[in-house]
């Protein structure tokens, strides 16, 4: 069966530089990929490249075995969706409209949002947890809040592949459980396959089912978490001092940073 | 309410509002004319020769001028906030109203008036002279692909002055016979001569109203983001360019036959919004309409305030609009840019 995202050898840089060289993996379908690595390792990148935001220089990427360099944006809105770390709308918007963005690649031709449009974002924002805040203005909202009805977007466009830009960053202890809980369910569920970029090695751990390391725009290494999590491998990536030990809840690998003594 | 409902209250809310106060506007001016003859030489029943001449030929192609003007500069200001993401952003404060002052300054120095080749070759210049300074706004404001507000502010401003000296040399160069015609219309002018002016605006409004139109909704995305908008399945490039010459093609039919006037682009649009919310599918003609009432009232205030002198409808725009930008830039903008 083929894997639903064929990343093969893809390069890409702004201006001169590469961000990416060389990247090359795949994800399965119904598979949770954690993109982990240090800042500027080229993960933000990645996204934009398998959004189709930026095409590769060198290399190929397909999704379910066709090239996206010949998908239309259109097409590739119904099957991929992003959730980006940040989100700033020009104009003020409601949760409720910014929900029913996300089912814009799902009505073609149309000029106007229907009945079922509504109901498949009214749903989708219970799902993120923000139903009622359906008629709040984004810009009113708190971090965590935002990051949720960014969230209740992505959803309403019914992705088979969901993108995620650090999607705990803003959030609290409680929310970040829910949002862990939200991404399972979406995928036991729905069978939402879900690549997660997250600078929260131990959360990414969790959750994922594969880890993909990535440094200086290279992959580094990439298999199950215990294999990536391992405290050689860090801390040549991130060059920085790590313990790793085996949480004892869920035996996944628990990192923490060794701290610097106190002068 | 739907969007869809919301858009069709808001158009016929406008159509209605619209006409409403063009028929008030027609009974008032410099002649008096009682309201029966006014309604009379409407209907094409019998009046003298001086009341239908003066609501026919005087009144009512100025009232419809100033309602496509007023509904041209609203969408191709609305046009200009959703592309620029910026609602600070209009044909004036562009620097493209200038550059289609200039176009048109050109046509009528080169003597083109009277046929109606002639309004639409005024239209054709002011058209490119308003492309002109668009392109030159973004290409000089861009960075990394951006549009920050510090740069294109600055840029708009710099290419208005260039534009405004180019206008000025031109003046300086033309016979004086003409000149006082050219500062008129200059200073924004809803009186045109005849119907072909409107003729000529009513193509183009017509043709850049409905192309801003049929992107709304991929301008309400287009609002979050270039990449998110990309991410949505929006061709962010296409979507631009469109609503980047039809905007640029509303503010140069408008110019070329009722002068630049200041404003309008900006606080139409704006107003709207604080009212109506952001949906590019009720704003756009919820701001056409306001801004043809708008410009109506305005224009019928030029011409009856200080009767039977007239006030160029550009002097009650900004008055109105200034203190209005004053106070987007103070409450807006105060923390640095969005």
């Amino acid at each position: 069966m083929t894997p639903l995202v064929e990343v093969r050898g893809v390069s890409f840089g702004y201006g001169g530089s590469f961000r990416l060289a060389g990247v090359s993996f795949e994800v399965g379908e119904r598979e949770i990929l954690g993109v982990i690595g240090p800042n500027a390792s080229g993960k933000t990148t990645l996204l934009r490249l398998l959004s189709k935001v930026h095409e590769p220089e060198q290399g190929e990427i397909r999704l379910a075995g066709a090239p996206l360099r010949r998908l239309g944006r259109f097409a590739l809105a119904r099957q991929v969706a992003v959730v980006p770390q940040e989100l700033a709308p020009a104009f003020p918007v409601t949760v409720e409209e910014l929900a029913l963005m996300g089912r814009h690649p799902h009505s073609e031709g149309r000029f106007f949002e229907g009945p079922q449009d509504l109901a498949r974002a009214r749903q989708a924002m219970a799902l993120a947890g923000v139903l009622d805040l359906a008629a709040q203005p984004f810009d009113a909202l708190s971090g965590g809040e935002r990051q949720r009805a960014v969230l209740a977007r992505a959803l309403a466009q019914e992705p088979r592949l969901l993108l995620l830009d650090e999607p705990t960053s803003h959030l609290d202890l409680r929310h970040q459980r829910e949002i862990v809980g939200l991404l399972r369910r979406l995928n036991r569920d729905r069978g939402t396959t879900i690549i997660l970029v997250s600078h929260d090695l131990n959360l990414a751990g969790e959750v994922a089912d594969r880890l993909l390391l990535i440094a200086g725009g290279r992959v580094v290494k990439s298999g199950v978490p215990a294999d990536v999590l391992d405290e050689a491998t860090l801390e040549t990536a991130y060059d920085c001092a790590v313990r790793v030990e085996k949480n004892p809840v869920s035996g996944r690998p628990l990192v923490t940073i060794r701290w610097p003594d106190a002068e | 309410m739907t969007p869809r409902r919301r858009a069709v209250a808001a158009t016929l809310g406008g159509v209605v509002a619209l006409g409403g106060i063009s028929l008030l506007a027609l009974f008032v001016g410099a002649a008096d004319v009682p309201v029966g003859e006014v309604m009379a030489s409407l209907f094409g029943r019998d009046t003298t020769q001086l009341t239908a001449t003066v609501v026919l030929q005087l009144r009512l192609p100025r009232v419809l001028l100033a309602a496509l003007a007023g509904a041209g500069l609203a969408v191709a200001g609305a046009g200009f906030q959703a592309l620029t993401r910026n609602p600070l952003a209009d044909p004036a404060v562009l620097g493209v109203a200038g550059g289609a002052a200039f176009g048109a300054v050109v046509g009528q120095v080169l003597g083109l008036e009277g046929t109606a080749l002639a309004a639409l070759g005024l239209s054709a210049l002011a058209f490119a002279g308003a492309l002109g300074a668009a392109v030159a706004v973004y290409a000089i404001a861009s960075v990394g692909g951006r549009l920050p507000i510090q740069s294109l502010l600055l840029a708009g401003v710099i290419i208005g002055l260039f534009f405004s000296a180019a206008i000025t040399l031109l003046l300086s160069l033309v016979d004086f016979a003409r000149l006082g015609g050219i500062l008129h219309w200059l200073m924004g002018s809803l009186s045109p001569l005849g119907y072909r002016p409107v003729a000529a605006t009513a193509v183009g409004a017509a043709l850049g109203i409905g192309a801003i139109y049929a992107q709304a909704r991929a301008l309400n995305l287009l609002a979050l983001g270039e990449e998110p908008a990309l991410q949505l399945g929006v061709e962010a490039e296409r979507v631009k360019r469109v609503v980047f010459v039809a905007a640029s093609l509303l503010t140069g039919v408008v110019v070329a036959h009722a002068g630049p006037i200041a404003f309008v682009g900006l606080i139409v649009p704006h107003g709207v919004r604080l009212v109506l919310g952001s949906d590019n599918r009720v704003l756009i003609p919820a701001a056409a309409g306001a801004g043809a009432v708008f410009l109506v009232l305005a224009d019928t205030l030029a011409r009856t305030a200080l009767r039977p002198a007239e006030l160029p409808v550009g002097v009650i725009t900004a008055f109105c609009g200034a203190p209005f930008f004053i106070y987007l830039l103070r409450t807006r903008f105060r923390e640095g840019p969005a």
